[in-house]
């Protein structure tokens, strides 16, 4: 299947604004602390200290890093099960996302979410979500909350290019086109579903065409450029802000680890080869190399800034280790608003 | 006290809800333009506009989402169903999403929406439009299921489920819409999970909920007229379940019947039985028999389906039965 010809606004890459570079930097720190923080994730889910499923995110690090640096902090923000790195980026407190993989009481979803659904209310970031597409009409939900309260707020929601090929994305999406909804979705396309490819998948290879449905704004994103990813994202931002219209991001990257930590980096559905040409263009290592030529960074800087990156995470990871696991009476709390359920099949009540 | 259709009870109770409190708002197929396709929103498009009175296309799943998604930051909406049927797009929606939200984000979220819309058969409409589904999201923690059997109670209890904190799945007979009935004017709200004394009585309890309250009346005067003296339970709330009401009443009749209009596996009269079996054993002076739709798909044939539904002969013959008088 041949990439699409036709013509559509593309992400030019700008030139670098000397005057941000703490911004830049601070761009750099983030994506630097989700891929230690994921790589320590791998090892302690390796360990069995994190249960469940675990998706790694390591390769797209630039995606969340530049588009979350566009946001207020009244935006909403949702995402799918593959999350960690959003949750970071939004600002949720490291120490709070890895308590919630060991399942921590101390955890930001109070160790009832676990690595699929982190939330962090306060922050507007309104979760993980774990039903592939299941999100993107809360998102619409929430985008449809700021019109009609007259807010200036835009809801953002992450999915992944599998997605698009379910009715929830386009349900959601023909509703926000319709009602001309403060909205960015951002498609994360890393070429895999799962174990799947694209092109086994989808119909049509650009993903950006789907907006096409809904008259609906879109551009496609190289989303292994921070700058780039920001780039894209604020226009996205500023049309839903200004215009109250939506947009759909469709931001190519690569994903450099399996699906989850059940699977091998390559394997049936895809070829070192084909992992090993992706890794030439890490974002963390474009972005770095950008900085030190344009002087905004120097070598020694770069390490101070990937110690202390290192020394958030081990902090993390112990204080994650060390925190109590939650009260056995947290079973039953959170179903309901208010006092707890009653359990309707236990134990016979006192006379 | 005015009388009112059911249907008019409920459109009592969203106007005066949507008056009452700003953040709530109707959403659904139909509701704003067409006036509703069982006319319960009728006239609520010209009083509130169509910011809060909300035409959607043909989208259950994606409304349904918008819906807990506006719940989510704090609006209160109504997502009407045309019906219950179609809602079955919509289910993830309900489940992953509205049921679990509060729990899988430690507190820190709930879901304030109630999901309306007609359940359960009507005439001749065939096996897809014909289904109740409260088992269904009764099984399910996070959800509370509300089905009203009168007007009075129609409006009291949506009132209830509007201004409830956590996701309703509120079901409303779809047989009902024009049964009339006194209705109190203004503030009138029945509290979620209490169920009600429709007829009291002292030889036997039987449990109903919505559409089977008329029924399972019907069967109570026919039964009183051969000298048996039946309760009628009206469980109102099929989650939380009032459990105290029904045990408190097999405890003064010592039998039971439960009637409804679903399907009898794992359906809600399982979980009725199950409660008074391990609750009020010692109590129980015949086996709790259960009263339910055929277990088939709805056929259309007009006398197959009388067949397939529960009227007040074969809650006569139960009560017969646990009175040991067949």
């Amino acid at each position: 299947m041949a990439e699409s010809t036709v013509a559509r606004t593309r992400a030019k890459r700008r030139g670098i604004d000397p005057a941000r570079a703490d911004e830049y930097r601070g761009w750099l720190r983030q994506m630097i602390l989700i891929r230690r923080f994921e790589e320590k994730a791998g090892e302690a889910y390796s360990l069995g200290k994190i249960g469940g499923f675990c998706h790694l995110y390591i390769g797209q690090e630039a995606v969340a890093v530049g588009s979350l640096a566009t946001l207020g902090p009244d935006d909403y923000i949702t995402c799918s099960y593959r999350e960690h790195g959003h949750a970071l980026a939004r600002g949720i407190p490291t120490r709070a996302v890895m308590a919630e993989l060991f399942g921590k009481a101390a955890g930001c979803s109070a160790g009832k979410g676990g690595s699929m659904h982190l939330f962090d209310a306060s922050l507007g970031f309104l979760g993980g979500h774990a039903i592939v597409g299941g999100h993107i009409p809360l998102s619409t939900g929430m985008a449809f909350a700021a019109k009609y309260r007259n807010t200036n707020q835009v809801a953002v929601c992450y999915f992944g290019e599998a997605a698009v090929n379910n009715g929830a994305f386009h349900e959601a999406l023909n509703m926000a086109a319709l009602w001309k909804l403060p909205a960015v979705y951002i498609c994360e396309n890393n070429r895999y579903g799962m174990g799947t490819a694209l092109e086994r998948a989808s119909a049509i290879y650009d993903i950006s065409e789907r907006a096409c449905s809904y008259d609906m704004a879109n551009e496609v994103v190289d989303g292994q450029d921070v700058l780039v990813m920001h780039a894209a994202m604020d226009r996205a931002v500023q049309r839903a802000r200004n215009d109250k219209h939506p947009t759909l991001l469709e931001v190519r990257t690569y994903r450099f680890m399996g699906h989850s930590m059940s699977d091998p980096i390559h394997g049936h559905y895809r070829t070192r080869e084909e992992v090993e040409d992706q890794r030439k263009r890490d974002p963390i290592a474009v972005w770095s190399q950008r900085l030190i030529a344009e002087g905004l960074l120097d070598e020694p800087g770069l390490k101070a800034l990937n110690k202390e990156v290192v020394d958030e995470v081990e902090d993390a990871y112990q204080f994650a280790e060390q925190a109590p696991d939650p009260a056995p009476e947290e079973l039953y709390t959170h179903v309901y608003a208010g006092s707890s359920p009653a359990d309707p099949a236990g134990p016979s009540r006192p006379a | 006290m005015p009388t009112l259709t059911y249907r008019d009870a409920l459109n009592q109770a969203l106007r005066e809800e949507m008056q009452r409190d700003p953040d709530v708002f109707l959403m659904g197929e139909e509701v704003g333009v067409y006036q509703g396709a069982y006319k319960v929103s009728r006239g609520l498009l010209d009083e509130f506009g169509p910011m809060r009175v909300v035409d959607t296309p043909i989208t259950e799943l994606g409304f349904a989402g918008v819906g807990v998604g506006a719940a989510m930051v704090g609006l209160r909406p109504v997502i009407e169903f045309m019906t219950w049927n179609f809602a079955l797009l919509a289910i993830d929606q309900l489940v992953n999403s509205a049921a679990k939200m509060r729990y899988m984000s430690g507190g820190q979220i709930g879901v304030p929406a109630v999901f309306r819309g007609p359940g359960g058969s009507a005439l001749q409409l065939g096996a897809q439009h014909s289904q109740a589904f409260e088992s269904w999201y009764a099984h399910i923690p996070g959800l509370k299921v509300v089905m009203p059997a009168t007007p009075a109670d129609a409006k009291g209890l949506l009132k209830s489920a509007i201004r409830d904190d956590d996701p309703v799945v509120f079901i409303e007979g779809e047989m009902l819409y024009n049964l009339k009935g006194e209705v109190p004017e203004g503030e009138h709200v029945i509290p979620l999970g209490k169920a009600d004394v429709k007829r009291p009585g002292k030889d036997v309890t039987i449990v109903c909920h919505s559409k089977t309250v008329a029924v399972a009346l019907k069967a109570a005067e026919q039964l009183a007229a051969d000298g048996v003296d039946a309760e009628v339970i009206d469980l109102r709330t099929i989650r939380p379940l009032d459990q105290e009401a029904v045990l408190g009443s097999v405890v003064r009749t010592h039998r039971c019947v439960v009637a409804e209009e679903g399907w009898p596996f794992a359906g809600v009269g399982a979980q009725v039985a199950d409660t008074i079996q391990r609750e009020a054993f010692d109590e129980l002076d015949a086996p709790v028999l259960r009263v339910t739709g055929a277990d088939v798909p709805m056929p259309y044939n007009k006398q197959l389906e009388k067949a397939a539904k529960v009227d007040p002969a074969r809650v006569i013959a139960a009560v017969d039965s646990v009175l040991y008088r067949d």
